[in-house]
This record gives structure tokens, sequence and C-alpha cells, in this order.
């Protein structure tokens, strides 16, 4: 190979090794982009019926650990702040745990919410214990009123091993034109 | 033409005597005969892995009920076979075939960088191997789906970071072969080798290189996006951060649809090398040929989320990329069109190779109409993740790349080895081949639009029927590519005994400069170049 063609080779090598970093950079400019996008769409959750558990006393299984998420969305037509004040706990299965979430109105008017919650893995939900949930009732909030709310929850000792992860989900609906405390 | 290959000259830096003795030769070689040959060995040996793990899929499918693999083992088998057959198998496969013919086809004595072409063979290996040794990992390897969506993926046991890493050392090992191949298409043609001249495997190849370099680094990143929300608490894709798992789709299908065009464009490139040979003709319509590829390679970039229409996108989006999709037909149908008039009127013979074309242009035009279907946003509501889809992308890589991969094989393995394969067992392999793959896909074309969801272990009884003719389809299917192998190693051990001639296929000299070579060609050719430059192919 002569030396023209050397030249010509890392003049050609450095143009496409720069493109294939550039593309690189590329992936993680779609984060940004996609944001920009998504203001147009909007996510649905899987709607669950929120229940009241007893709070039963488990025995506190120390050697096992599980790490819950939490995750709030607000419908669409919702116009409010919501988000949870822990996003990830490591907790013990049989122990209970008081996590806050944080709502807001940003109408001029009082509204009526309901929050619908969404455990995932599905089949996890079973062993995951709620006693004290915001969920649970309607909440009505004043013009522009925010407040922090606690969930008090426990997973069943009983949880079977595969489950290592579970997400609690909460989507707040605006319900102040069907609710029934109008 | 002999005069053309008969000196050895000595500026070729490591060996100039041939090759090195041992094994070692095929460790450190760098002669892209060589390393051509590693490729396709070892894309054979993913071959017949990944189609033992579909062996698998289809003998647990074969019932409804489980009957031999659990679920989650179930669910691992469909996400390596696909792993293995795209990253494996298909691309390692065109990319031996590229370094193999692209030198001797533009009259180059050997790939612009070939201790990179080394380097990149070897790091294909040791991506494969880190795949493969999740399999043996606690939790299993990954089962999410070769498309690896978050928040699924992310509940792999310990195997996921070795399955990213993996994944890592195949996207640099596919861009270093692919900036090679543009090294060499654009530095080391002979005197003459006009871009417009170059045959049409070599612009399908450089046209795929490009598309490689820009998305193999776009995966690379959706991917890492992956390991730091598992290890190092980002939330890309976590929701519970105020990230969101569609975007990962958007990533992957960015990088995943002209993936899938890596996959066809250079079996474009091989059905139209081999056509025209066997119809004695002139290929129809080179240069809308060259065209033709250069836009479906442009619109790969602009469709991908065709593959997520039911992810909730504004109409407008839905009505964008079911147009867009549907606009990649056209350049699709100029080289069905061509390979056809190609063929009218030609003084045609059907050898191994051509049936094997001629079946690439049926099969892959099926695979194409049942895509067009899936464009229309409306019905792929219908279609999307059942066995439709299965049976859509089966017929383009199957009877598609797979096919264009027998046909280049028994095309040049007379070239390679200098012997004649056996040409009554490789038509059986053909009629074996091609009967039984429509046994075994085209049921599931029914099975999808039944409802049949894709990676599921079990399924409902209505479906028994189908699913049982399809598993037997495949396991004819997977049986008759051992006769594959026992030709091609028959072949390598002197096939027929009959002496080839140095262009095999009568006149293929006037088609490519690889058939005025020696039949085995030297070690090192066109280390002089070539005085004339066929032109029959254009």
């Amino acid at each position: 190979m002569n030396n023209d063609t050397q030249q010509k080779n890392t003049r050609l090598i450095r143009i496409l090794v720069l493109v294939a970093v550039a593309m690189f950079g590329f992936g993680y400019a779609m984060v940004p982009l996609y944001d920009v996008m998504c203001e147009v769409v909007f996510k649905k959750e899987k709607p669950g019926i929120p229940v009241v558990d007893e709070a039963v006393s488990y025995k506190v299984n120390k050697n096992r650990e599980i790490t819950v998420e939490f995750m709030t969305t607000v419908n669409k037509a919702a116009p409010m702040v919501f988000r949870s004040e822990t996003k990830k706990l490591k907790i013990h299965p049989g122990q209970y745990y008081t996590v806050n979430f944080y709502a807001e109105n940003k109408t001029d008017k009082v509204m009526v919410a309901q929050a619908i919650p969404g455990i995932s893995p599905g089949p996890a939900a079973e062993y995951f214990k709620k006693t004290e949930c915001f969920c649970f009732t309607e909440q009505t909030f004043k013009a522009r009123e925010g407040r922090t709310m606690p969930v008090r929850f426990v997973v069943n000792p009983e949880i079977p091993e595969q489950y290592k992860t579970i997400t609690l989900a909460y989507t707040f609906f605006d319900n102040t034109e069907t609710s029934v405390k109008k | 033409m002999s005069a053309v290959v008969a000196e050895h000259d000595d500026h070729h830096d490591d060996h100039a005597h041939g090759p090195a003795k041992g094994l070692l030769r095929w460790v450190i070689t760098t002669n892209h005969k060589d390393i051509g040959t590693l490729y396709l060995v070892f894309s054979l040996a993913m071959f017949f892995v990944g189609g033992a793990m579909a062996m698998i899929i289809r003998a647990e499918l074969f019932e409804p009920g489980l009957q031999f693999v659990q679920p989650q083992f179930f669910n691992s088998m469909t996400t390596m076979h696909a792993l293995v057959m795209v990253f494996g198998a298909v691309m390692p496969a065109f990319v031996g075939l590229a370094n193999w013919m692209i030198p001797m086809m533009i009259g180059a004595p050997d790939m612009a960088l070939p201790r990179m072409n080394n380097m990149s063979f070897w790091m294909l290996v040791a991506g494969i191997s880190l795949l493969a040794s999740t399999l043996f990992m606690e939790g299993g390897s990954p089962a999410g789906g070769w498309t690896m969506y978050p928040p699924l993926m992310l509940q792999t046991g310990k195997a996921l970071p070795f399955a990213i890493f993996a994944v890592h050392l195949l996207g640099i090992s596919s861009i270093m072969g692919s900036i090679n191949i543009i090294a060499t298409i654009f530095n080391m043609r002979a005197p003459g080798m006009t871009l417009m001249k170059m045959p049409l495997f070599v612009w399908t190849w450089l046209i795929t290189a490009f598309l490689l370099i820009a998305i193999m680094p776009v995966f690379a990143g959706a991917v890492t996006m992956l390991l730091t929300d598992k290890f190092f608490g980002t939330s890309f894709f976590d929701a519970a951060g105020g990230g969101d798992p569609v975007l990962y789709e958007h990533i992957f299908w960015f990088f995943g649809h002209p993936e899938v065009y890596v996959m066809i464009l250079p079996a474009f490139g091989v059905t139209s090398t081999i056509i025209p040979v066997f119809a004695r003709k002139p290929l129809f319509g080179y240069s809308s040929m060259v065209y033709a590829t250069a836009s479906i390679a442009f619109l790969s970039f602009i469709v991908w989320a065709h593959h997520m229409f039911t992810v909730g996108m504004p109409i407008a989006g839905e009505l964008y990329f079911m147009y867009a999709t549907m606009l990649i037909a056209i350049p699709t149908g100029v080289k069905v069109f061509n390979w056809t008039a190609t063929m009218w009127k030609g003084s045609m013979t059907f050898e191994t190779p051509m049936l094997f074309s001629i079946a690439f242009v049926v099969l892959f035009t099926m695979g194409g109409f049942t895509g067009l279907m899936m464009s229309i946003a409306p019905s792929d509501f219908q279609y999307h993740d059942t066995y439709f889809i299965v049976a859509h992308f089966h017929y383009t890589l199957v009877p598609a790349a797979v096919f264009s991969l027998m046909a280049a094989g028994y095309y040049w393995l007379p070239k390679w080895t200098g012997h004649m394969y056996n040409e009554k067992i490789g038509q059986l392999h053909f009629w074996l081949s091609a009967v039984s793959v429509n046994i075994l896909f085209f049921p599931q074309h029914f099975l999808g639009l039944a409802g049949m969801p894709r990676r599921i272990p079990d399924y409902a009884v209505q479906f028994a029927d189908w699913n049982m003719i399809s598993s037997i389809g495949g396991f004819i299917f997977g049986a008759s590519q051992l006769l594959f192998l026992y030709i091609v190693i028959d072949t390598i051990r002197g096939g027929t005994g009959e002496k080839v001639t140095d262009e095999v296929w009568e006149d293929a000299h006037k088609h490519g400069l690889e058939w005025t070579l020696p039949s085995p060609p030297p070690y090192h050719t066109f280390t002089t170049p070539p005085a004339v430059i066929p032109t029959e192919h254009i």
C-alpha cells in the first residue's frame, strides 16, 4: 500500500470514527428531544381498586430486601402537581413503612381528585398491603392548596422469592365533575 | 489473466510468502481471505447454535401446554435465538462474504486495514462468547426479547451487564468492520473500477457499512442507558425517577429499523450478482438498483416508529410513520422488478445458487407484502405482537437473507475451494429448504391473524393445529440444513472431484473480477491491479 492510499485511509478513518462518536451522542440527544415531543402525549395507568388492608403484625424478615419504587402520574385532565417524596425504598418484608406524597391543586377552584394505585409486577399486588393511603377516598383540595399525604404499607413476608422490585404507581384523576362529595 | 495473479510481491506487511504455519495462522492472520473464512465458519456455527434454540422453541410449541421447558427458559430461547441469529449468524456471514469478495471484486490486494480486520473478527467472537456465557448465569440469560425493552429487561438476573457488554463488543466489531469496508471501497479500487462499475454486492455493502456506522453507536447508547438505569441510579427509562420506557423503544428502533436492512441489503447485492450470471444477461437497471438501495437506506432512518404504533402516539405521528413506511415499497418494488426483468427472456439454467436466488425474490416479496400490510397503522393494532409479525420478519430473514447466504455459499464455494460441490445434494437441500420453510412460517400468518401472541411458551387450544404443522416444517427445515453443512465440508475436502475452471460458471468472468482469478485463488491476489474491468453486470 503506498503512502498516498495510507494518507487517504487515515483521513477517512478519522471522519468515520467521528461520525460513530457523534451518533453515540445522538442517541443521548434523543432523551431531551423525546421530552419535548412528549408534551403532546399522555400516558394511562392501569386502574386498580383501592382497598384498606388490616394492620396485621407480621414477623419481619431482616434477611430479605425488596426495592419498592414509587411512581406518580397525573391524568392529563387533572391540573395538579403530584410527586412522591421518596423515589425508591429498600424494605424488609413484614415491617411497616410510611412514605409521603405531595399533591397540589394548580387551579383557582376547589378540586376533588382520586388517586388510582397500580402495582407491578401484577402478581406481587396481593402481598402488598396498604393500611393507610390517600387513595382510599377522594381528596378535596382548596384552590391552590398543596399538602403532604402519607401511605403506610407492609409487604407480606410470604411474598415469593422472585420479587425483588415492586413498583407502586399512583395516578391522580380529577373527579370534581362526577364526585359524590360535591 | 494468470499473469495478473502469479506475482507474490513482498511489500505486504506480515506474511509475504503465504499463510503462517499451524493453527496460529487463524489467530494472527491479516489476510482478507483467511478472515473471510473465519467469519463464514463462525457464522455457520452460530447458525446451528441459533437453529438449535429455534428447535427448542418449536418443540415446546408443538402442542399446547408446557412439555419440555419452563416459561422463563423458553423466553430466554426466543431472546437468545434472535440475538445469536442477528449478531452471530446473518451479520457475520455477510461480513465474511464482504471480506472474501470485496477485494477480489474491485481488484484490490487486500482490505484497507488488515490488522483492524483481524481485531474486529476476534471482538465478534468475544462478544458472542460473552452473550452465550449468560446462559449459565444465575437467573438465566436475557429473556426480555432481543429488543431488550425496559422495565422487563431490567428484571434480568446477573446476566444483564454481560449481555450489555456483549452488545458493546459486537457494536465495536461491526463499526470497525464497516470502517474497513468503506476505506477499502473508497481507496483500494483498481484503476478503471469507477463507483458505477462496481458489482452491486460491493455497492450494497458500501451502503450497509454506512448504515452500521450510523446506528450501532445509537444502540450502544440505548443499552448503556439501561445499564446506568439499573446500576447507577439514572432514570432514562425508569418511570419512578421521571423517565419513560417508551423513550427506549424510540431509541432502540432508530437503531432497529436500519439494522434489519443491514441484514437484507447485502442479500440484495448477492441476488443481483447471481441472477445475471444464470440468466446470461446483464443486470436490468444497474443504476436504478444503486439508487434504490440508497433510497431504502435513507428511508430506513425515518420510519422507526412503525414498530410501535400501539404505544399511544399522536395521530399525526401514526400517519407520518405509516406513509413514510409505505414509501419503502417503491424502491423495493424497483428491485424486484429489475430482478424479474433480468430473468425475462434470459437463457436461464437452474443450478443451486440460482434456485436459492429465485426463491429469494419470490419469498422476500411475500415478506415485503406482509410488511406493507403492517405499515397500515390501524390494521397494525391487530398484527402487533402476534405471530403475524413473527411470520413477516422470518419471511424476510430466512427465505430471504439466509437463502441469499446459501446462494452465495453455493455460488462462490467452487471459487474459494477449487472444488465443485455436489449439485444433486445441493438441489435436494434447496427443495427441502424451500418447501419446509413455507410449512414452517406460512401457518404463522394464520396464527397471528387469529390472535396468537408472540413470545409465549403455551397457547390456547384453538392454535394447536397450525402450530403443529409449523413445528413439523421447522424440524424438516432444521434437519435439511445439515445437508448444507455436509456439502460445505465435502466440497472443502474435494467435492465431486470435478476440476473447476477459473470462471466456474459459464461466462462468469464477464460479470466479475473474482472469476478471472484461479480457483482456488492464491493467498495474495491483485497485488498488481487487473488490466481489464468486466462490465457485463452493469
